[in-house]
């Protein structure tokens, strides 16, 4: 049975709506992180021992990524590990971040203008794969 | 925010550079078998909601009822040691979601356009994409068993392609084919940089 809510009704949530509307319930419909720009390959680190319980209000998916994020994980497999959109996942860890729960570190600048070191060790390490 | 720190400013904690490469082409070139073939792990899907602004340039004819979807993004890891990384990201193979592309692209290293010869205009925008980007790229040229054998030369011709564009002759589903096209990008950026071309 689909539950009505009264004054939010929309003629596109139907049977045929796409899965849009789901994964949004997650977030209580936020489509935007409290933070702005978590790059792809951003990592999350939790901070240690986090105090969860402090934290009723936060969904099992936050918890979830608070325990994939104690190894430090970039942000595009925390996504395809809970299996949930990217944009999602990006709302989900501005609530934790919000919270001092995790930090987040962002590709170094460097990473976009990488030096020739990299560039080697790169090299070097498809060869020796 | 405090929590969310550029590299630079780390501490303790080791996070490695995670760098990332893009895998584009023409719906069917073989994007997903080479980031298949090339991942330490089982490709990994990850979605990303297509909006109303992809909405937009989106051709709904015949689907009116479905306003909203999600678009799939594959991707791979390749772990070069404890603090590099390669991630390699599939583009979408409709070339219309170019917001995903542009998150996709942003701080990329470079990308691979993989041509099928059967199909060559395919991979015309992803070509285009990167061109105007400035973000180097190289051609691989996925040898598919049933597709007639074109010389480099060619391709690079039916392509319009900058010379110093390279293109590497691959079979996607191989391992060792997948690693020299992506040997071939690294150096190929590095020559960007005008750095010298690293070798072993």
């Amino acid at each position: 049975m689909r539950t009505e809510l009264p004054g939010h009704r929309h003629e596109w949530l139907d049977e045929d709506a796409g899965p849009v509307v789901r994964p949004y319930t997650l977030t209580g419909g936020r489509a935007r992180p409290s933070t702005d720009g978590l790059d792809l390959v951003a990592y999350v680190l939790a901070k240690p021992d986090p105090d969860l319980a402090a934290y009723p209000e936060l969904h099992p998916e936050h918890r979830l990524l608070v325990e994939l994020a104690g190894r430090g994980t970039p942000v595009v497999e925390l996504a395809a590990d809970l299996d949930l959109a990217i944009g999602v996942v990006r709302v989900l860890l501005g609530d934790l971040l919000s919270r001092g729960l995790v930090a987040v570190h962002q590709p170094p600048r460097a990473t976009y203008l990488p030096d020739n070191d990299i560039l080697k060790a790169v090299v070097d390490g498809l060869r020796a794969l | 925010m405090d929590s969310v720190r550029y590299d630079g400013e780390r501490r303790g904690n080791r996070v490695p550079i995670a760098l990332k490469i893009l895998i584009a082409g023409g719906f069917g070139a073989g994007k997903t078998t080479l980031v298949s073939a090339l991942s330490e792990v089982r490709p990994l899907q990850t979605e990303e909601i297509l909006t109303d602004a992809g909405i937009d340039t989106d051709d709904l004819s015949g689907v009116e009822t479905k306003t909203t979807t999600t678009v799939a993004m594959d991707f791979g890891r390749i772990t070069i040691n404890d603090d590099l990384q390669l991630y390699l990201f599939g583009t979408p193979g409709q070339d219309r979601f170019w917001f995903l592309w542009d998150e996709l692209a942003f701080g990329a290293l470079g990308a691979v356009v993989l041509a099928d010869t059967r199909r060559l205009a395919d991979c015309f925008p992803s070509i285009d994409y990167f061109e105007q980007r400035g973000i180097p790229f190289v051609v691989g040229v996925n040898c598919f068993d049933d597709a007639r054998r074109f010389s480099l030369e060619a391709v690079r011709r039916a392509l319009d392609l900058d010379p110093d564009v390279p293109m590497v002759l691959c079979d996607a589903r191989d391992r060792q084919s997948g690693k020299t096209v992506l040997i071939s990008l690294v150096e190929h950026v590095a020559r960007h940089r005008g750095e010298p071309v690293p070798t072993a």
